[in-house]
């Protein structure tokens, strides 16, 4: 019971704080918070494939922006749609490239998956750049919110930051516990097995591609939530949400955070996010500000080169180099 | 379409491909030999294109002088980026090698920025290679989009003959089969990673120097080159420089004419060859062992 409340405290914690913060701020850092949240549900769904399965996927911006494509274009043009069937059309569209993407994708392991993914991402992205349907390389402008209708009744108005941001943060909880959940089932240990030793799981008599599918598919849907989200919150898509930078940046924020832990997806969103903050600020930078990622290349690399385990791993390396220094010194 | 258009776009097709696979083998062989995904295998491509527009007023337009000198300069650069930077990551495992390439690529692109500009800029073609074949009674074909070709197949012939005839290229086919019992056998396998890594880096140079006049110099043109190389490197088979030799022409055939059949859907065309060959033979067509 005490190892239980041990757990949830920190994470209770979390969520308090970010329930009250709406009631202590609003404007810029309400908008800002509410989109670091939506990069931490894009970068959760990454942990599913990256953390828990192993299989590491530079295409993952494709999903995140397929649905956010499909968010602006099946949204009538001169009236709101309704939330309760545009969330799940547009998650519905990015789970259906994925289910297609990881058929042909999961045949190959490794490298290769890591190239294979990166170019059907590369595919959507010039299906969006280079033909009419989405506006080309302009992208195109969402012209009303969806409204949260339930049987003729208004609920609430997603116009509202502070409204919007409540939605951002149910989904952010629904979306950790599902996985916290689904990793804890029979489900997650299979995909933890394929991790550590795929032939080993083959042996045992799992049949682990319809695993890694299921999950392959179950991570582009969530990243469809992300995109979904982030359409309805800027009002606007264009083709760089499909961009491979995006993908790498999603990538980054899970190496930032630690990988193999729900909570370090979201905390390396959050340090991701304050760290592109921090390097576009002029107060510090002045005009070298412009230049931000060049910064931001050369933290990735140290962070490569030093930090191995993430942010979540400091704890751990820093009682190592302690552990290492203290014989010395009892010597001395 | 008639004879001398289909001829045209076949030499397009042939200059495209065999540009694909100077960066590609370069990609193939850093996997293959030390087992690192290089996303900033692209940059190269691109700094090769910029050296090409930096460098030219430095020799007065001489193309070769400008070719030689930017050729060293990829040399000592590469030789410098193994030790400082890829000599981390041949321990670790490929999400760390892509992140750590991938914060390259942004320094790289932003010190692009910084040195040169962020403007699109011609590079002029050299007088002597100015001019243009006849082809049938009415179309050209301009000379240097051949001499691209035929440097380009100058290349792969050296490479060939290093790789299967020389001591040297012996040591890389026993190092990309097993890594371990060469080092055992007493050979200096970092000096073989830099050198390797070296040449990598020379050959995506010189893929930008030569193709910057027909291209333009822009920002981001490393990024399109790279994806569409992973393409040719997972079709032919990772490791493989034959398979990249026959892929990279395969995807350049695809390209041009899907440009030429297609228009509307040109971007696509090169990822559905890859989608069909995944269906078909999932582990590239030429892997080796």
């Amino acid at each position: 019971m005490r190892a239980l409340a041990r757990r949830c405290t920190f994470p209770l914690v979390v969520i308090g704080l970010l329930l009250a913060f709406p009631l202590a701020t609003t404007g810029f850092y309400l908008e800002f918070t509410s989109k670091v949240m939506i990069l931490a549900i894009f970068a959760l769904s990454l942990e599913l494939l990256v953390g828990a399965t192993g299989l590491v996927s530079l295409g993952h911006a494709a999903f995140y922006g397929i649905a956010a494509y499909a968010t602006v274009l099946l949204s009538p043009k001169f009236g709101a749609a309704n939330l309760f069937w545009l969330l799940p059309a547009a998650i519905g569209c990015a789970a259906l490239y994925a289910l297609f993407v990881g058929a042909l994708s999961l045949r190959t392991r490794g490298v290769y998956f890591i190239m294979v993914t990166l170019a059907f991402a590369q595919m959507a992205y010039y299906v969006f750049h280079d033909t009419k349907l989405g506006g080309g390389t302009d992208g195109i402008y969402l012209n009303f919110k969806p409204e949260v209708v339930l049987l003729g009744a208004r609920l609430v108005d997603l116009g509202k930051p502070a409204v919007f941001y409540y939605f951002v943060l149910a989904c952010l909880i629904s979306v950790f516990a599902l996985l916290a959940v689904l990793l804890e089932s029979r489900f997650g240990r299979v995909l933890a097995g394929i991790r550590s030793n795929e032939q080993r799981m083959r042996a045992a008599g799992f049949a682990t591609f319809p695993y890694k599918w299921a999950a392959f598919t179950l991570a582009g849907a969530l990243a469809g939530l992300a995109g979904f989200l982030v359409a309805i919150k800027d009002g606007f898509v264009n083709p760089e949400m499909l961009s491979w930078h995006e993908s790498g940046a999603v990538l980054l924020m899970l190496i930032l955070g630690g990988m193999g832990r729900l909570s370090g997806a979201v905390l390396g969103a959050f340090a991701f996010a304050l760290l592109q903050l921090f390097f576009q600020w002029e107060v510090v930078f002045g005009n070298f500000s412009k230049h931000w990622p060049l910064l931001l290349g050369g933290t990735i690399i140290l962070c490569v080169a030093f930090m191995p385990n993430g942010l979540i791993g400091v704890p751990a390396q820093w009682r190592a180099w302690r552990a290492r220094r203290r014989p010395e010194a009892a010597r001395g | 379409m008639d004879l001398a258009t289909l001829l045209v776009q076949c030499l397009n097709a042939l200059q495209y491909g065999l540009l694909l696979f100077l960066v590609a083998s370069g990609l193939t062989l850093i996997f293959g030999i030390m087992g690192v995904i290089n996303l900033a295998h692209g940059s190269f491509y691109m700094i090769g294109a910029y050296l090409a527009y930096s460098l030219a007023p430095v020799f007065g337009g001489n193309f070769v002088a400008t070719l030689l000198a930017g050729l060293v300069l990829a040399v000592i650069f590469g030789y410098l980026l193994e030790w400082l930077f890829v000599s981390y990551l041949y321990e670790r495992d490929h999400l760390q090698q892509v992140l750590m390439t991938y914060g390259l690529i942004l320094v790289f692109e932003e010190l692009r920025s910084i040195l040169v500009d962020n403007d699109v800029h011609g590079v002029p073609v050299p007088a002597w290679l100015n001019g243009s074949v006849q082809l049938g009674d009415l179309m050209q074909y301009p000379v240097y989009r051949l001499a691209i070709s035929a440097v380009c197949l100058a290349v792969a012939a050296a490479l060939y003959v290093v790789i299967a005839r020389t001591r040297l290229g012996m040591m890389v086919r026993a190092g990309s089969s097993n890594r371990e019992m060469v080092q055992s056998l007493g050979i200096n396998i970092k000096f073989l990673y830099r050198v390797v890594f070296a040449a990598g880096v020379a050959l995506a140079v010189l893929a930008g120097m030569i193709a910057a006049p027909v291209t333009s110099v822009y920002p981001g043109m490393g990024a399109q080159v790279l994806i569409v190389c992973f393409v040719v490197v997972v079709i032919g088979g990772i490791g493989s420089v034959r398979g990249a030799f026959l892929a990279a022409l395969l995807v350049g055939i695809v390209d041009t004419f899907g440009k030429v059949l297609f228009p509307q859907a040109a971007g696509i065309a090169v990822y559905l060859l890859m989608a069909a060959i995944l269906l078909w033979k999932p582990e590239g067509l030429f892997r080796q062992g």
